[in-house]
């Protein structure tokens, strides 16, 4: 039950202070890439002819929308939420096919001028979705049977989102897990997961004997900590050890073998240039084709991320320990960097203001996350909490992958990065994300079913 | 099941702060320890402009600019930017069409990219350019980027001056990548050989570029900027009125003419025949002239002055005079009594004087230039009882010559300068199948400047100025100061400034010598040429030439005492000496100590620079060049019969490239009179047309 007297009531300002300063960073980054000198700095918010003229409108659009979300009830969520998700859903499959095709991904859907991209929308849905599903009374999140149903509920989106080419965002949706696994999901199966995630993305980025001696040593290690737990289960030795071994033939054997022997030079080069690695094959026959295919692109590498992870690394870089300065980034500013308004957006932030800059900016996004995890454990009611730890694992998951892809640690999914990014639906959809968390934590002593 | 629950909750907020320790991990690494990112950086966004200054300018002994610097427009073109033009105005104004602006349109994109600015035509005339600065505003994507042109307002002495062009891939790797592709550099002549004076200092401007190489402003405000400097001048000896009628004079003929001032060694005057006019070489016109002008036949690009290699002939005589005097193996009023021709060797070499008396005094014998005479003294110097075998009385003789700076380098500063030939022992022992098994009688016509002796006009004009000078010399040398002279420019200049004494010959020798070429002109060979009030010294050569007819060789300087101007001329396969070779000499010596030609000599101009003494074989060369392009061409209307008639037809025997195989002796013309001596070579030479083919 609100209380009339004062909107504000029970709202969590930490939150929509760093909401405000995140944003404005963002439109501040977006501006370093795009002004030049001697250019009107305030005609474009008018004229909608640059980006960040047009993101400064979505942040108006988004402020209005917050507003709404903060004066709307909150049994309004709990009560829609199902509907919602079927709307998503029914959106993601309409986009995939009214949708109009940009850049090779049939996500989008054009209403008027603007245009709207539903699987990103969706992912505010399916955490409502979800929420409502483990706050069901009947709902046991300890059993199997229901778990597998979260996971389904996670992951239906994440099959259209694929069907739509747009493997980055359908990624996202594994960020559930995370929620999940603080509902009761096995560790076994987070632990799995992301270990062969990162095993997958170690094996590609370093050489498979640097990778089995840091196997090694990790395993180490590992024994040497828990040495005093084999009396009590020594399976757990047994389970170190296979782990060990698997690890090992994934990442020197089976991942070299697969691609070198399976793959097809195109694939190989795609999957290389992913992580910003050259990909030069031994064989002369292979480098031939490889040269033809390239050739017959019209020069147009089939490498662009290659290029994108070194020229992104080389703005980082360049950075330094204190930074070129506001506007005095040479990288960012004049082009090198694709995408570097979107994906690479952290680029600005790093050759810019470098470690330190870079460090603080980390640090404002690791105060939001911790921000929300004690929001979500304040919460009486379950659907909250799993709301609250989903928004938490969407936002870790775009921030980690994003900042890591910039900085070579990861392959280049084209994520972007949580209100910092340019473009309206992300911005729309965080914003969603975050002020209905809000809203919802304004009401923190009601339990919401 | 809370407990467990709130352990989760620190183990997410465990994975939170393990992902973000590795970036901020890598961040470091990115950013601290990895110092390479800040260099590609730089490399990435920061380009270096470099501003080309003016080049230097030349000017002559008077003050008279011969070479300046002029602008020249070239229209550019920036691909993305052209949009919505008037093709069809811009191709009337460049009087192409719309094929050929396509072709080029899309050729510079291929070129520069389409966002970078490349040549879309270079070196527009100047109405041309006019026109379209008027009608720019009409054709966006395209601007005028100016281009200073070197500028030659004499048209001449373009062997003097060379040539700049663009540097060469060879050039970039010899200058350790100091040029660039598309600089400019002195290719020849004095702009090769003072390119670092002239080219002045660069200036570098830092720019910052985007990803498309477009140029966004200065970086960090110019700071690290530095300004160009331009090129220092050159003063130099050159008379540019005499060169100019040196080259007239040499009009339609191949030779060279030299002129020395002996006194200090400056070049008054160079040219080499056939030339060219430089502005021909300049700009825009370079690629348009300097193929066809490298293809022909009689070589108009070559400097015969310092690398035509011609055997002396008898100009070689008042040399080989000096040796003998200097050895003390005669005294001027030395006599030999010749009676037509030398007959001490097995074969006898003619002299064009039979009647007595001819050969009684050196002065004498130089006056009416005898062959047997010097025969006879250079026979005695190889001879010398002094030294034990001929060998190494030949030894001295060529020590002798180099002093002189025959067979050597003597450091003008034109870049491939030709040493020409005195022939080493090596040489002879090679020929008659070991040492000591040729004496002076094999090799006695090199007394008179024939068999394996070849010199450059320059080599023999500065002999001249020896004998003028009677004595010393300074090199010869075309740049006598540079503008702001400073340590570094000694590198050019100190050793044009020391005095070089050609060993310690007496000056009654030198007198005795210069007497007899005064003879030369008052009583010899060349009596009939005058220079109105001025006394002058010569000596005529024909020299015998494995090419065809005789070379016309004349060396003189004058006036007799204090000479103040040394000349050599040498006219290809032209006959006597006195005929061309002489007149154009004496021309060219009246032109700069009288500053004016007298109506007399008017007339002998006006015959001489009319003359066409080119070879037929090179006359048949440009006609057949000629047809071949005629009938390319589709010309149908020419009409074969009657031109052909003008063509004489050449001997199948003679070559008519005596650069490309100076010391070649394998033709029978090479004795002295034909069939008078028979040369070890000529027993070994096989006939003419087997040679040709193999060669």
């Amino acid at each position: 039950m609100r209380n009339d007297n004062s909107i504000a009531k029970g709202v969590d300002w930490s939150i929509i202070i760093l909401y405000a300063i995140l944003v404005i960073i963002g439109l501040f980054m977006i501006f370093a890439n795009e002004y030049k000198e001697g250019d009107n700095i305030f005609e474009p918010f008018f004229t909608q002819n640059r980006d960040y003229g047009k993101q400064g409108l979505w942040i108006c659009v988004c402020a209005v929308l917050a507003t709404f979300i903060v004066l709307t009830d909150s049994k309004f969520f709990t009560a829609t939420a199902n509907l919602l998700y079927a709307f998503g859903i029914v959106l993601c499959i309409a986009a995939l096919f009214i949708g109009s095709e940009v850049k090779g991904s049939k996500s989008w859907i054009v209403l008027g001028g603007f245009r709207l991209q539903p699987s990103e929308l969706c992912k505010v849905f399916t955490c409502l979705a979800l929420a409502k599903f483990i706050s069901r009374q009947e709902t046991d999140f300890s059993k199997t049977q229901s778990q597998l149903v979260g996971a389904a509920i996670a992951l239906f989106p994440a099959i259209i989102t694929v069907a739509q080419n747009e493997t980055g965002l359908a990624l996202v949706y594994f960020s559930f897990f995370l929620a999940m696994y603080r509902e009761g999901l096995p560790p076994f199966i987070l632990i799995a997961g992301a270990s062969i995630a990162v095993i997958l993305i170690l094996s590609l980025i370093f050489a498979p004997i640097t990778l089995l001696i840091f196997y090694s040593v990790l395993a180490l290690l590992v024994i040497f900590f828990t040495r005093r737990l084999f009396k009590r289960t020594p399976i757990l030795l047994w389970i170190i050890v296979a782990t060990w071994v698997m690890a090992s033939v994934i990442s020197s054997l089976a991942i070299p073998y697969l691609i070198n022997n399976v793959m097809k030079p195109y694939q190989r080069d795609r999957i290389y240039s992913l992580v910003g690695k050259p990909y030069i094959p031994q064989n002369l026959e292979e480098r031939a084709e490889l040269e033809k295919l390239k050739a017959k692109t019209k020069g147009k590498s089939q490498n662009q991320s290659e290029y994108n992870v070194i020229q992104s690394k080389i703005a980082i870089g360049s950075g330094g320990f204190i930074g070129k300065g506001y506007l005095k980034g040479t990288q960012t500013r004049y082009d090198f960097v694709p995408e570097q308004r979107t994906d690479f957006i952290f680029c600005t932030i790093g050759e810019g203001f470098g470690f330190i800059g870079s460090v603080i900016f980390l640090l404002l996004y690791a105060i939001l996350l911790f921000r929300i995890v004690r929001i979500a454990e304040r919460q009486r009611s379950t659907f909250s909490r799993v709301y609250a730890y989903s928004v938490a694992s969407i936002f870790f998951f775009h921030i980690a992958i994003n900042i890591c892809m910039t900085i070579g640690l990861a392959p280049v999914i084209g994520i972007p990065l949580p209100l910092i990014s340019y473009g309206g639906s992300s911005l729309l959809t965080f914003t969603l994300l975050l002020f209905i968390l809000v809203r919802l934590d304004a009401d923190r002593q009601m339990i919401l079913r | 099941m809370p407990a467990i629950n709130h352990s989760r909750k620190r183990v997410i907020q465990l994975v939170f702060i393990s992902v973000f320790l590795v970036i901020v991990v890598q961040l470091f690494n990115l950013q601290i320890i990895s110092n390479k990112y800040a260099n590609l950086a730089l490399n990435n966004a920061v380009t270096k402009k470099i501003a080309y200054p003016s080049r230097g300018i030349i000017f002559d002994r008077k003050g008279k600019a011969i070479i300046e610097n002029v602008a020249r427009f070239d229209l550019m073109i920036t691909p993305s930017q052209v949009k919505g033009i008037d093709t069809a105005t811009l191709c009337r104004l460049l009087q192409i069409d719309t094929a050929e602006y396509h072709k080029r349109f899309v050729s510079s994109i291929i070129k520069n990219g389409s966002y970078r600015p490349s040549v879309f035509e270079s070196f527009v005339a100047a109405p041309l350019q006019a026109q379209l600065e008027e009608n720019m505003y009409k054709f966006p994507g395209f601007y005028l980027s100016e281009r200073p042109v070197r500028s030659y307002p004499f048209k001449a002495a373009a062997h003097i001056l060379g040539y700049v062009a663009e540097v060469d891939t060879s050039i970039i790797r010899r200058s350790g990548y100091f040029y660039q592709m598309g600089d400019l550099v002195g290719r020849s002549g004095l702009e090769k050989t003072y390119e670092r004076v002239l080219m002045g200092q660069r200036g570098i401007n830092y720019l910052v570029k985007d990803n498309k190489n477009r140029i966004q402003g200065s970086y960090e405000k110019g700071v690290f900027d530095t300004s160009a400097e331009a090129g220092r001048n050159l003063y130099s000896s050159i008379d540019i009125e005499l060169q100019q009628l040196a080259e007239k004079l040499l009009n339609s003929k191949i030779g060279s003419i030299v002129a020395i001032n002996p006194k200090t060694g400056g070049v008054l005057a160079m040219a080499s025949g056939p030339s060219y006019d430089p502005n021909d070489l300049a700009g825009g016109a370079f690629r348009k002239n300097w193929g066809r002008m490298a293809m022909d036949t009689a070589r108009p690009l070559y400097n015969r002055a310092i690398k035509g290699q011609y055997p002396p002939g008898s100009t070689f005589k008042p040399l080989g005079a000096l040796v003998a005097l200097d050895q003390g193996l005669i005294t001027p009023s030395f006599g030999y009594g010749c009676y037509g021709a030398y007959y001490a060797c097995r074969r006898p070499v003619k002299c064009t004087h039979s009647g007595h008396g001819h050969a009684a005094s050196l002065r004498i014998a130089l006056a009416n230039s005898c062959n047997s005479y010097f025969c006879h003294i250079f026979r005695m110097a190889i001879d010398n009882p002094a030294y034990r075998n001929p060998t190494e009385g030949y030894l001295k003789w060529k020590e002798y010559m180099n002093s002189f700076g025959m067979g050597v380098k003597l450091g003008i500063d034109l870049p491939s300068e030709d040493y020409a030939s005195i022939p080493d022992t090596s040489k002879y022992n090679k020929d008659f199948g070991g040492a000591r098994r040729w004496n002076s009688c094999n090799i006695v016509t090199l007394g008179i400047g024939q068999d394996r002796m070849t010199a450059t006009p320059l080599q023999m004009a500065n002999v001249t100025s020896i004998i003028a000078n009677r004595g010393y010399y300074y090199t010869p040398h075309f740049i006598d100061s540079i503008q702001d002279e400073n340590e570094g420019d000694s590198v050019y200049l100190s050793r044009y400034r020391q005095k070089h004494t050609v060993t310690h010959i007496a000056d009654s020798s030198y007198e005795a010598v210069v007497n007899g070429m005064h003879d030369v002109t008052i009583y010899g060979t060349a009596s009939f040429l005058r220079i109105p009030g001025i006394e002058y010294c010569a000596k005529t050569g024909t020299a015998q030439n494995p090419h065809g007819k005789n070379h016309s060789i004349f060396t003189c300087f004058a006036p007799k005492n204090n000479p103040r101007i040394a000349v050599s001329v040498v006219i290809e396969n032209a006959g006597y000496g006195a005929t061309w070779a002489g007149p154009i000499a004496t021309l060219i010596m009246e032109k700069y100590l009288n500053d004016t030609i007298s109506n007399g000599s008017n007339h002998t101009l006006e015959r001489v620079s009319k003359a066409d003494l080119i070879p037929a074989a090179i006359k048949r060369w440009y006609y057949v060049r000629d047809s071949i392009r005629n009938a390319k061409l589709g010309v149908k209307d020419v009409n074969v019969d009657t031109v052909i008639e003008t063509i004489v037809v050449v001997p199948k025997k003679t070559t008519f490239d005596p650069e490309a195989e100076p010391n070649r002796n394998d033709s029978n013309e090479l004795n002295i009179e034909k069939g008078t001596m028979l040369l070890p070579d000529d027993k070994k030479s096989k006939p003419d047309s087997t040679i040709n083919e193999k060669r």
